[in-house]
């Protein structure tokens, strides 16, 4: 009796370590899935089983995981001016406007694990929010009257967060203006010489001085590579004084510094910091940013090549190892993967009619459009206090709302009316804007007519 | 050495009172005081903005503009915007206090009174030029010590600018006249 009694404590006691033992791997593995209250959004569903990215503590509640969101969120709040700081809601006089949305925290509006009610930009609230704080717009903009609640933020007029290209003063400015600007053209990287010498660069390490095959010093054991010292000849690198050493040797935990076969992005952040941050910040990188395997397409959830769907997206996915081709980058290497109706109708486009004048020598620098010249724009970032153009390499900076492309991106090349249209109709986009838009938005005339009642005549008018 | 002094002392002097706004405690500085202080901070940081700054660089030497769109325009904030950057840095630190600049006739619809003592406090200030407007409110579940003190047009540079504004709801300020109002807020026991 006593031995029975015994082999059920032991059972019971191997039962229990088994479970816990299995418990504390598939919290420590990938395997989290089973934990998740429902699927998340598709902003974040790529980084899924890092639960502890969001939930910073295990029983945290919404300001825990405030501040997650603000973590990776900040910056774009900030360069996006965005129109509904947490300082607007923090203020006691509008303690009422807290009751009826609290905005403070994130998650009153985008509520992650839950698919079923999930709208456009991850909303997981009913589209007429507005109505909560502006019921009583129609009183100080007669022209409102009778709109929806619902078409505040749906219909290209305002957003929520940014609207940077939208507010009424920027409308006024840019009222007139043709559907193609007369000197369009897509801004210039900022040159070798400005960049060497701006806040952060290793100057030191890497003087500025053109290398050829002949300079290359190599790590004992590592024998040159006739090829691949072709390909970095003609490369910025050369020109810029970095070669194999520069990317190969790293300094591991202890501060040995080895041969790295495959040198990873930290390599590339030596030099391009930004660059490599807007990398991680976006869906290409966002999960190596969270120490999780690299994304690959198969692991996406909108239509890629099935030929690509064990690549891994790292930095060398698209610039490739020695060569860093630009070009292919800016198109090549998306479309190898990119499988969508706009990718695909991407070569059949007024753009990339441009993009091939350009690159085969028939057209002027910088007026060809590439897959790049839109979701990776040349922007100005500021490096302590100096102002760079660099391209952002954080893919999903300008995607939504699309009307974030109306500066970085449209207004380049072509007026601000005839952008706000074009990215309003998503026909368009989907046949990658071959046509005129067919979709109007009436922004630009409602300031028109705001100015003809002002009777403030416009410059250039009768 | 005196000077620090008499820094460390009043800075000891101001934490007590704002530490025991939030809390119970009574403390040796009225809240009126304590606001009345505060505004003449306040009024005299945004005078000396409004006539060294904005007077001077944008309206007599021209070197500048002043543009609601600063970034854009590459131009000065204005003086009401350097008010609310400045709020909005305070509201990030502590919520011991608070403050704003409000308006009857607001260009920025946001500045409109909302609660019974801002309407009320600037309607007072407007009617009775000179004069401060003090009192009590509960907003959600605390109470607060509100002082409504006005904003005068100081100088020529306020009232052509917002004489001329396509949103202002007047047309017809005048030099000296009362614009608007600083509302500072101290939450205090009920
Ligand atoms: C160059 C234009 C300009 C100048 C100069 C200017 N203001 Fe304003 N003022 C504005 C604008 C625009 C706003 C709305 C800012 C906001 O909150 O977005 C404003 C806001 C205000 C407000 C808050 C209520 C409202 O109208 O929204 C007051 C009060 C005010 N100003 C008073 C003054 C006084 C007093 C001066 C001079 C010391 C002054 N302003 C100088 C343009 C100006």
């Amino acid at each position: 009796m006593m031995k029975l009694f015994n082999n059920i404590w032991t059972l019971w006691l191997l039962s229990t370590l088994l479970i816990l033992g299995y418990l504390t791997y598939i919290f420590n593995v990938e395997e989290k899935g089973i934990f998740s209250p429902g699927k998340l959004t598709h902003g974040h569903h790529q980084i899924e089983m890092a639960c502890s990215s969001c939930h910073t503590e295990p029983l945290g509640g919404g300001e825990v995981i405030q501040d997650a969101c603000v973590n990776c969120h900040k910056e774009e709040l900030k360069i996006s001016d965005d129109s509904h700081p947490k300082s607007k809601f923090t203020d006691p006089r509008n303690i009422s406007r807290v009751k009826e949305l609290d905005a403070r925290v994130c998650v009153t509006c985008h509520t992650e694990h839950r698919t079923k009610i999930t709208k456009s930009m991850g909303v997981t609230i009913p589209e007429d929010f507005c109505v909560k704080c502006h019921s009583e717009i129609a009183e100080d903009r007669p022209s409102h009257k009778g709109m929806e609640f619902t078409s505040c933020a749906s219909a290209g007029c305002h957003n929520y967060h940014d609207n940077r290209a939208l507010y009424e003063d920027f409308l006024e400015k840019h009222i007139d203006e043709p559907h193609h600007l007369p000197e369009g053209k897509i801004k210039s990287v900022s040159s070798l010489e400005e960049i060497t010498t701006s806040a952060g660069y290793p100057i030191s390490k890497y003087p500025v001085k053109k290398l050829t095959g002949t300079d290359i010093e190599l790590h004992p054991g590592i024998k040159k590579d006739a090829l691949i010292t072709e390909e970095w000849s003609i490369t910025a690198h050369a020109q810029a004084g970095v070669s194999c050493n520069a990317c190969h040797k790293v300094k591991d935990d202890k501060g040995v510094v080895n041969w790295v076969e495959k040198p990873s992005h930290d390599s590339c952040k030596t030099c391009h910091k930004s660059e490599v941050k807007g990398f991680l910040t976006g869906k290409h990188g966002m999960r190596l940013n969270q120490d999780l395997s690299a994304m690959t397409p198969a692991m996406s959830r909108i239509s890629m090549k099935s030929t690509a769907h064990d690549k891994e997206l790292t930095c060398s996915s698209c610039h490739s190892s020695h060569k860093f081709d630009v070009k292919h980058a800016a198109v090549d290497a998306c479309l190898n993967c990119h499988n969508d109706q706009h990718s695909q109708s991407y070569k059949d486009s007024p753009h990339f009619l441009l993009w091939h004048k350009e690159t085969s020598g028939q057209g002027d620098k910088n007026t060809g459009v590439s897959c790049a010249t839109c979701h990776m724009p040349r922007e100005e970032k500021e490096l302590g206090d100096q102002t760079l153009i660099l391209t952002e390499h954080n893919q999903n900076m300008n995607l939504r709302p699309n009307e974030k492309m109306l500066r970085s991106v449209c207004m380049n090349c072509h007026g601000l009316g005839f952008s706000i249209n074009a990215l309003a109709d998503k026909k368009l986009i989907q046949n990658n804007f071959k046509g005129l838009p067919k979709v109007h938005n009436q922004s630009i005339d409602l300031v028109k007519q705001r100015l003809l009642k002002r009777g403030k005549p416009r410059e250039g008018s009768p | 050495m005196k000077f620090k002094l008499l820094a460390l002392t009043s800075f000891i002097g101001l934490s007590t009172v704002l530490s025991g706004c939030g809390e119970t405690k009574t403390t040796g500085i009225e809240p009126q005081t304590m606001t009345d202080a505060l505004f003449k901070v306040m009024e005299a940081d945004r005078t000396v903005y409004t006539k060294l700054i904005i007077g001077r660089l944008a309206k007599k030497e021209k070197v500048i503009k002043a543009s609601e769109h600063w970034k854009d325009e590459k131009a000065l904030v204005l003086p009401a915007q350097m008010f609310r950057y400045g709020a909005e840095r305070v509201a990030e630190k502590t919520s011991d206090f608070s403050y704003s600049l409000l308006s009857l006739w607001p260009v920025n619809a946001q500045n409109k009174p909302k609660t019974d003592i801002e309407k009320a406090g600037l309607k007072f200030i407007a009617e009775n030029p000179g004069q401060n407007y003090y009192g009590k409110e509960t907003l959600g579940d605390t109470t607060y010590f509100t002082a409504v003190y006005p904003d005068v047009a100081v100088a020529e540079a306020c009232i052509s600018c917002h004489n001329k504004h396509k949103d202002s709801p007047r047309t017809d300020f005048k030099l000296g006249e009362v614009m608007g109002g600083v509302v500072i807020r101290l939450p205090i026991k009920s």
